[in-house]
């Protein structure tokens, strides 16, 4: 059971932004009055109709004659246009269903698996995979973690990401082995590099059908002798090396340790809270059941868990487009993102976004004063204008689901209470406003 | 001596900020009055010598592990020709420095430089026990910690003793690399483009207000305020310098960038997964960041410090035509970088420095690149750098797992850095003592 500090309304808030992205007042008020408990069995039940679903998925080209690098200037430009067409609709598509969803916590996981399964358009090139990848997240994200894995591994957008095609026996190329056991279920560490280099051989061979996207082993490409992984010898294939190192003893703690610094707060697979949380998760590898047991735990709503993580770009940007009620497939919000360093389908590297400190610099904290001042300038505050100037500082914590403005924040806020655009502009760039 | 501009005499230079464009204001408007203190030009010539620990370091990280053995090559050495194959560089091709090391041929700027003897080529740099993971191994570079998970950069510890200067060290991009982020104070970012903030002067000094850390507030709401305030140091102090470049962000009156912003987009190896800058966001070109630090030293900042990236070393496949294009990015940026400050008296305390988080493999792979690898050469140059060899060339046949085993520990190269560039006692950022390369 929470502590009976989950009951306030401020926990039931601290709830949604981690769960979300930047409830609404009206959504507050609902879950405070459903209950914490019952607001995490809410987020965690996905079943029912999504307004989300009634933006469709933007069709994407199945693309790229064999041998483009021959093609004309004006053909190769013309691809190129194309494909930045539609990775923007892409984009914009999923920006969408992060504010309009009724489920937001299924959208986090997406976005969190995102982040942890990194995986950038910029080499993957094809919108249409990597909007694949994206709903394999949606679909498998609450659920099993090793399964989450087969289907991330087999799918087109991780095949290319990290080298598949020029992994093969009589070479082969250790990217995604790497990348396996160091960043998506081991952490380092926790595995020697003859493991990867004996687990790269497993995952030789592994291809897609150009025709049909459907992965497929290449036999002839394939090493089928014997490997050694982590301690565990045999013919190996790669969906062997993924059961091996999903239930290695290292891997709860790792990914268990992962999801507690994206909802909660920063830490290391040694913490105790991982510790924890670590065996059910190790018994079962059912995220669902995972992230129900952290939101449920007393440390989430701990101070250290409310003052634990600053908003990532995504989440500051829809969150303050949905309080200024801004249309959420609004293209420029790309365009904000882009300024602040953080593109949905395009992380900088195989590592994802850093957390925290990372989003807090001089250059980040202009461009968000920027964008903020522009989003307040498109946005139709006539609900705040009609507040008496007086209560116009609260009224803007209720917009923003800021629990409380500390006394300086007030204070400085108070000066520009007779403009409410100055007033949201710097509200949302508040050192409140910038934590998640 | 030509002494920097001071933050006060910077301040005082930069006079109160009228209403500009829709309602934005200029925080930092244009100094009418160029620096009328500055010394007179000093005399210019190879071999000019730098007053101990008075440079300032312009630091450049080759995000996702520079090939050195196709930067600086051992030209005749056979097992280099036969570990490269068709990767490999002709004696024919190559720009010699001796009779066994070559620059690449797209290196000519840098060959202008070691002509000039301004150019140091420290060879063989690493550390021990090398890792073939590129955060990791960036990690080890950038803490300047190799044995242990350390999560402060080397440039940061030492903000972290230097005092509450936001300038004192400034990274380009819109985030920061980890060598930059100290305990408790990190150097300033600037985004490209100039540093305007938007709304006006009486949101300016409501900002002021707002973003002031306080006792007792969580500590990350206070590293954001105080973001807040650094920002306002930077760009009063030298907004000017930058009022001039275009808006390459979000403008203040709409949703839409004001301007186009160059991208690192280097054809081929920059969607690579590791190969883009991880701290760097993504940077603009590196010429273009190399220009406003060139503004930025001409404008008398007193900025001891400036971290620059580039990105799309990780050639795993086809690597030599993209490697190429790098190369000549990177030696012609640098040169035509230290030309433009020759006339300038800052300039002769300028001193460049590239690194990459590991070299490659002496052998190439089946896909015409190479895989992770580790000691590389590391380029030092600037007015005052003798110029020459340091350190030694690792073996192309006495090799650890395929592997270049190193010859100089990177913490060396920093510790030289650190106490005849910056003035700053080693011991304090590095924890122990480094042999001192005598470069400067």
């Amino acid at each position: 059971m929470p502590t009976p500090d989950s009951s306030s309304r401020a926990a039931v808030a601290h709830l949604l932004r981690r769960t979300g992205f930047g409830p609404t007042a009206a959504e507050v008020d609902a879950a405070a009055a459903r209950g914490f408990s019952a607001t995490v069995d809410a987020l965690l039940d996905f079943s029912g109709p999504d307004p989300a679903d009634a933006t469709a998925l933007p069709s994407f080209s199945s693309d790229l004659p064999a041998g483009a690098r021959n093609l004309p200037a004006a053909q190769r430009q013309a691809i190129a246009a194309r494909r930045r067409d539609e990775t923007g609709r892409l984009i914009t598509w999923w920006l969408q269903r992060m504010a309009t969803t009724v489920h937001p916590l299924r959208e986090k996981l997406t976005w969190f698996w995102h982040g942890h399964f990194a995986t950038a358009i910029s080499k993957v090139q094809r919108a249409g995979f990597m909007a694949t990848q994206n709903q394999i997240f949606r679909s498998q994200g609450a659920g099993n973690f090793e399964a989450l894995t087969q289907a991330v591994a087999k799918d087109p957008a991780m095949l290319l990401w990290l080298d598949a095609a020029t992994n093969v026996a009589s070479h082969p190329n250790e990217n995604f082995a790497r990348e396996l056991m160091e960043l998506f279920t081991l952490g380092i560490g926790a595995y020697s590099e003859q493991d990867v280099k004996e687990a790269a051989r497993c995952f030789t061979g592994w291809r897609f059908r150009p025709t049909t996207n459907q992965f497929t082993l290449v036999g002839r490409l394939h090493d089928a002798g014997i490997k050694t992984v982590l301690g565990q010898t045999g013919p190996w294939g790669g969906e062997d090396v993924i059961h091996i190192v999903t239930n290695s003893p290292a891997s709860a703690p790792f990914v268990v340790a992962k999801l507690w610094s994206h909802f909660a707060y920063p830490v290391a697979p040694g913490d105790p809270v991982v510790a924890e949380l670590a065996p059910a998760f190790a018994a079962g590898h059912d995220v669902g059941a995972l992230v129900r047991s952290m939101l449920l735990h007393p440390e989430f709503v701990s101070d250290q868990a409310r003052n634990g993580l600053v908003k990532q770009p995504v989440e500051w940007a829809v969150g303050l487009g949905r309080a200024l009620g801004l249309a959420p497939g609004d293209p420029r919000l790309v365009a904000v993102l882009r300024a602040l360093a953080q593109v949905p389908f395009d992380p900088p590297n195989v590592a994802g976004w850093p957390q925290n400190h990372y989003w807090l610099n001089t250059a980040s904290t202009l461009l968000r004063l920027r964008a903020a001042a522009g989003m307040a300038a498109q946005a139709d505050l006539s609900a705040l204008q009609s507040v008496p100037a007086a209560a116009r500082v609260d009224a803007a914590a209720a917009l923003l689901s800021v629990a409380a403005w500390s006394d300086p924040t007030r204070a400085a806020l108070g000066q520009v209470a007779a403009d409410p655009r100055g007033l949201l502009a710097l509200a949302s760039v508040s050192p409140e406003y910038t934590l998640a | 001596m030509p002494s920097p501009l001071s933050r006060r005499q910077f301040l005082a230079g930069a006079v109160g900020a009228g209403a500009a464009g829709a309602g934005a204001l200029t925080w930092a408007v244009a100094n009418a009055n160029p620096p009328a203190h500055r010394a007179a030009p000093a005399g210019r010539a190879a071999g000019t010598s730098l007053t101990h620990g008075s440079g300032t370091l312009v630091l450049i990280t080759l995000y996702g592990g520079n090939d050195g053995l196709n930067t600086v090559i051992p030209y005749h050495d056979p097992a280099y020709l036969a570990g490269r194959g068709a990767l490999g560089y002709q004696p024919g091709e190559v720009l010699s420095l001796n009779a066994d090391l070559a620059l690449h041929p797209n290196l000519s700027g840098l060959k202008s430089l070691w002509d000039a003897k301004q150019l140091a080529v420290v060879l063989g740099v690493g550390y021990p026990n090398p890792n073939r993971s590129h955060f990791r191994s960036m990690d080890i570079w950038q803490s300047g910690v190799p044995d242990r998970a350390e999560t402060t950069g080397w440039v940061g510890r030492w903000l972290d003793n230097a005092g509450q200067d936001p300038l004192l060290a400034l990274s380009l991009g819109s985030t920061l690399p980890r060598l930059a982020i100290g305990a408790q104070r990190s150097a300033g970012a600037v985004p490209g483009g100039n540093l305007m903030l938007p709304g006006g002067a009486r949101l300016t000094s409501v900002f002021d207000a707002l973003e002031r850390p306080f006792a007792g507030e969580a500590a990350l709401a206070a590293a954001a305020a105080q973001s807040g305030q650094d920002l306002l140091t930077v760009s009063r102090t030298v907004g000017h310098v930058l009022a001039s470049q275009p808006d390459t962000s979000v403008g203040a009156s709409n949703l839409e960038p004001a301007g186009t912003s160059p991208t690192t987009t280097t054809p081929g190896a920059a969607g690579s997964p590791s190969a883009r800058p991880s701290g760097g966001g993504r940077a603009s070109t590196l010429g273009a960041q190399l220009d406003v630090v060139a503004r930025l030293i001409k404008g008398g900042a007193s900025t001891r410090l400036y971290s620059l990236s580039l990105g799309g070393f990780d050639t795993h496949a086809a690597e030599k035509d993209g490697h190429a294009r790098l190369m000549g990015e990177l030696g012609s940026g640098i040169a035509a970088f230290l030309q433009s400050l020759a006339s300038d008296p800052a300039g002769d305390r300028v001193v460049v420095m590239t690194y990459s988080e590991f070299g490659r493999r002496v052998a190439a792979n089946a896909s015409g690149g190479t895989d992770h690898g580790t000691a590389a050469p590391v380029f030092i140059t600037g007015a005052a750098v003798k110029g020459g060899f340091y350190g030694e060339q690792p073996s192309l046949t006495d090799l650890d797992g395929g592997d270049l085993k190193f010859t100089t520990d990177f913490r060396s190269v920093y510790a030289t850095m650190l106490d005849r560039v910056l003035g700053v006692d080693p011991a304090s950022v590095l924890g122990g003592k480094f042999a001192d390369l005598a470069l400067v």
